[in-house]
């Protein structure tokens, strides 16, 4: 009972950040009827906002070290804790959840740029080709990552207070096996906010209803003589922004590497694929349980009976969803049935 | 009295959502005969060739043809026992040429559903590319054969579109208003085209609107409405039956 | 001999390909490209381009999962060496045989699926088989470290006819070792043979099916073909090239790892082929070689050389030149890929072969204003 609570949990933290991506990229094609495989490349961009959020915010200068006195030794002391003393130091320790706040003007402008530069020119080509020149700007935009910030993975690590980890078991009346980190509840939290955010975007703004009308019918609202081309863009740049906070959170969770981004985005696609193309329901849904069930698949007990079974489980259920069920948990009828 | 019947549609339903598209229509299509479906926009014409051609699938009611019963079959299968359909709205292969547009359909015909071998070559299929010709020049299209399908007029493009049906020699040919948005001399052509084929004791079932068309070819017209069929006869039955202009014309003249 | 038949204009197209083909060494030479491990590239991703075209351009089926075929075929070939014998014609029939074999599998079950659906369907196939090969298949595929030939290997041919070797076996044909420029013209031969093969395909009814499956797949239907049989055909035909490929890799250097398998590489063959031209015959082969050349040459690249380059130009121009350059050379050479794959889809979808073919009408135009173009490229 422990383990299967301890497995749920652990699942619902990636499964999250699936969601996240997941939302984010369904979202997209739902609306702008674009197959985005730079979604991946966004989540990356947002992790590395937290990575540059660090780097700014410890920028150092070498100072003399008082406390060695036989000889000349220098210490390195971020500027933060030179002018701020104390409060600096704190501020260098919430990096990750401050960096937020840097990242969502920044995601939102890649985004908006992405979309205004490229993607507008890809609504009315085939999926073939939207698949492929993303997928290009994705290796594009992983590749200016790595010529920064180098190939090896950036610790950035969580807030002190948070790094620890929470006695689950005892709230539950389970046993003290059933620990889980802080910041993974955190995160659990998050993406659980953030969600609720977009859908109370969607549903209670005139803007959204427009989007899930779009949704619906996408002729139909261009015909209702409403500016369907500028709301596509701002679409873009939420789901960007979406992406990108999934990214920046994820970071204590993940080092950042320049390639993460690649690793989620086939992921994340199997997820809206598993929901259903176009069905924002069925994005997280299906992100929490895919999420849960990997998590599964990785207990010994499981791996025993089927050795492998971790590293295929959501290729596997991808597979058997799509010829089961074609249009995924959630989808509706003749979206992407050319 | 009747002669033999080719096909037999009995008792077919089929609602989209709420609508009655059809609703317990039987129809029979004697050998050798051109049957027309006339009716107003929306009363199922259309769904009831897709049922023929297993497009849809009936919610109930069966179709046979030959005796063989085509509900539940493929569209390839169907199109394998004889029945070839002529699209509405041109289907053609539009980056295709006009020859391969006509060539396409004759292998089907000829064989069989999936034969495959790499290791013939196209050019050796003098048979096939002849009979193809001569289709497309009968349908006055022997001056295009090698332009790209895709860039032709509207009008070549639905003869076209009949080409690739007559090619194959079908025993059951559906034609789904093979004369809209043609111009009358090309109305007037086609018209002739399928009097000729009709010699040759090709049974037609074919939806139009142009009255002119159906009076010229019909040996038996079914008026559909609202789904279902409220009569059946003869030309010259129909033109006088004050149910059909009633409800098909407002009670206008025919 | 009507197998080997072909139309005039195509038998002089066939005679042209094998000469450019056997006589790369030559002409390569001046831009540096003319040895033999940069050849073997070109020969080895030709051919896994040429077959992916088969599906992907003629079909219009993009699969993301055509590495997994490569792979398939380096490890069985590597097997072939350490089982069999360290002749390469049991190994790259095996190869070739065995990705036929996965792909009549991952074929059936996707092509169930069109468009993106198809194309995640055939990712998801790949990643499996990456992921398993670092995992479950470690026994088979050695894992991170990668499959080798040992000296001791059983090879139970070679037993047979008490064939020694060296310390490090290498693949054999005859007697001949297939490294260097016996490797390449080997792969160059199997190369015209794909390319012979991908010809005949173009040219046959079964070619034309499936350019018209992709235009109009319904229409298809209604007019009396099952589509999915010509599919899977064309799958499985495109994953044997794929194999073949990746085994012709084991040939030139008997080794085999999981990176093969991994989707970049599926995405890598997707570049080379609409660099050059989705559907066209020498499209796919150009694009490849193009890849392999300039990966070759920026991959050799780095800041100094380019210093040494832009010599004659005053010393702040120069550091300005050299540091816009500097991070799509070397390392960064896969920055220029994605570069390059985004512009070749915005500017040029139809590839090089299509751009050449408009520059030379455009010129046409010019020098006879009044003749008319109307035939089409092969």
């Amino acid at each position: 009972m422990d383990a299967i609570f301890l497995q749920v949990l652990n699942g619902l933290d990636k499964g999250g950040a699936y969601a996240l991506i997941a939302l984010g990229l369904t979202l997209v094609f739902g609306t702008l009827g674009v197959v985005n495989f730079a979604h991946g490349a966004l989540f990356m961009l947002g992790a590395f906002c937290a990575v540059t959020f660090q780097f700014m915010m410890t920028a150092s200068k070498q100072i003399k070290d008082e406390s060695i006195t036989f000889f000349d030794a220098y210490k390195e002391v971020p500027y933060l804790e030179i002018w701020f003393g104390h409060v600096g130091t704190v501020l260098i320790d919430w990096v990750v959840p401050l960096s937020i706040i840097m990242a969502i003007p920044v995601m939102l402008l890649i985004g908006l740029a992405m979309e205004r530069g490229l993607i507008r020119y890809f609504y009315k080509r085939s999926h073939a080709e939207q698949i492929l020149v993303t997928f290009g700007l994705a290796i594009v935009l992983q590749e200016i990552i790595k010529s920064f910030f180098g190939a090896n993975p950036i610790p950035t690590p969580a807030p002190e207070i948070v790094a620890g980890s929470a006695n689950i078991g005892a709230l539950f009346g389970l046993g003290d096996s059933v620990v889980y980190p802080y910041w993974r509840l955190i995160y659990l939290a998050f993406s659980g906010l953030v969600i609720f955010a977009v859908f109370a975007f969607l549903q209670f703004t005139t803007f959204g209803m427009v989007v899930r009308a779009g949704m619906a019918d996408r002729e139909m609202v261009g015909l209702l003589g409403i500016n369907v081309e500028r709301r596509f863009t701002i679409v873009f740049g939420i789901a960007a922004v979406v992406a990108g906070l999934a990214g920046v959170m994820y970071t204590p969770i993940l080092p950042p590497d320049y390639n993460m981004g690649m690793e989620f985005l086939v992921l994340s696609f199997v997820v809206v694929v598993v929901g259903g193309m176009g069905s924002l329901g069925g994005a997280v849904s299906a992100g929490f349980l895919l999420g849960i069930l990997q998590s599964f698949a990785s207990m010994n007990e499981v791996k025993a009976i089927i050795p492998g079974i971790d590293q295929i489980i959501i290729y596997l259920v991808a597979v058997i969803i799509l010829l089961t069920r074609p249009r995924g948990l959630m989808g509706r009828k003749g979206v992407m049935e050319d | 009295m009747t002669g033999n019947i080719v096909l037999n549609i009995s008792y077919v339903d089929k609602t989209f959502g709420g609508l009655q598209a059809l609703s317990n229509v039987n129809l029979e299509i004697e050998e050798g005969k051109t049957h027309a479906i006339i009716g107003p926009n929306g009363a199922g014409k259309s769904t009831l060739l897709n049922v023929c051609v297993g497009r849809i699938k009936p919610d109930r009611g069966t179709v046979t043809f030959n005796g063989e019963i085509l509900t539940g079959k493929e569209p390839f299968e169907i199109n394998q026992l004889g029945v070839a359909r002529v699209f509405q709205t041109p289907e053609i292969f539009p980056q295709l040429s006009v020859l391969d547009n006509v060539m396409i359909p004759a292998f089907a015909s000829r064989d069989g559903s999936f034969e495959f071998n790499p290791f013939t070559l196209l050019s050796d299929e003098t048979k096939i590319r002849d009979e193809a010709l001569r289709v497309l020049s009968d349908l006055g299209l022997g001056d295009q054969v090698n332009n790209v399908s895709g860039s032709m007029s509207r009008g070549d493009k639905r003869r076209l579109e009949l080409a690739m049906g007559l090619i194959q020699r079908p025993k059951l040919l559906l034609l789904d208003e093979p004369t809209a948005g043609m111009s009358r001399a090309d109305t007037n052509r086609t018209i002739e085209t399928l009097i000729r084929i009709k010699e040759r004791g090709m049974t037609k079932v074919i939806i139009e609107h142009d009255m002119h068309v159906v009076f010229s070819l019909a040996d038996k017209i079914s008026v559909l409405a609202q789904g279902a069929i409220i009569a059946e006869g003869a030309p010259d039955e129909i033109r006088g039956n004050p149910k059909v202009q009633e409800a098909y014309l407002g009670g206008a003249q025919i | 001999m009507k197998l080997f038949k072909l139309s005039a204009k195509d038998a002089i197209m066939m005679a042209v390909f094998i000469a450019v083909v056997l006589t790369m060494p030559i002409w390569l030479k001046p831009i540096g490209a003319g040895y033999p491990d940069l050849l073997q590239k070109f020969a080895i991703f030709g051919l896994f381009a040429i077959g992916f075209n088969i599906l992907f351009g003629l079909t219009g089926y993009l699969s993301f999962g055509h590495a997994a075929f490569l792979g398939v075929g380096s490890y069985t070939a590597v097997w072939s060496f350490k089982l069999v014998s360290m002749s390469v014609i049991p190994a790259v029939i095996f190869g070739t045989v065995l990705a036929g074999l996965f792909a009549v599998v991952i074929g059936y079950v996707s092509l169930r699926r069109t468009g993106i659906y198809f194309s995640i369907l055939t990712l998801a196939f790949a990643q499996m088989c990456y992921k398993m090969a670092y995992s479950v298949l470690t026994p088979i595929t050695n894992g991170e470290t990668g499959l080798r030939v040992l000296r001791d290997d059983p090879r139970v041919v070679d037993a047979m006819f008490g064939v020694e070797q060296n310390a490090v076996p290498v693949g054999e044909l005859f007697g001949i070792n297939m490294q260097g420029y016996p490797g390449f013209y080997f792969c160059a031969a199997m190369l015209i043979l794909g390319f012979f093969i991908a010809l005949r395909i173009f040219r046959s009814p079964f070619g034309m099916m499936l350019t018209a499956i992709k235009t109009n797949q319904t229409r298809m239907r209604y007019t009396g073909f099952n589509t999915r049989p010509y599919l899977l055909v064309a799958f499985v035909i495109s994953g044997m090239y794929a194999g073949m490929a990746g085994s012709l890799m084991a040939v030139t250097d008997p080794l085999a790892g999981a990176e093969r398998m991994q989707w970049t590489a599926s995405g890598e063959v997707v570049l080379m082929t609409i660099l050059g031209g989705v559907g066209t015959l020498v499209g796919p082969i150009l694009g490849a070689g193009i890849i392999k050349y300039f990966e070759n040459i920026f991959s050799a690249i780095n800041e100094s050389t380019l210093h040494q380059a832009f010599d004659f130009l005053p010393d702040s121009i120069d550091n300005v030149v050299v540091a816009i350059i500097s991070p799509f050379v070397g390392d960064g050479w896969h920055l220029t890929l994605g570069t390059l794959f985004v512009v070749i889809v915005i500017f040029l979808p139809g590839g090089l072969v299509d751009g050449i073919s408009r520059i030379r009408k455009r010129f046409s135009r010019k020098s006879h204003a009044s003749s008319t173009t109307g035939a089409s490229e092969g």
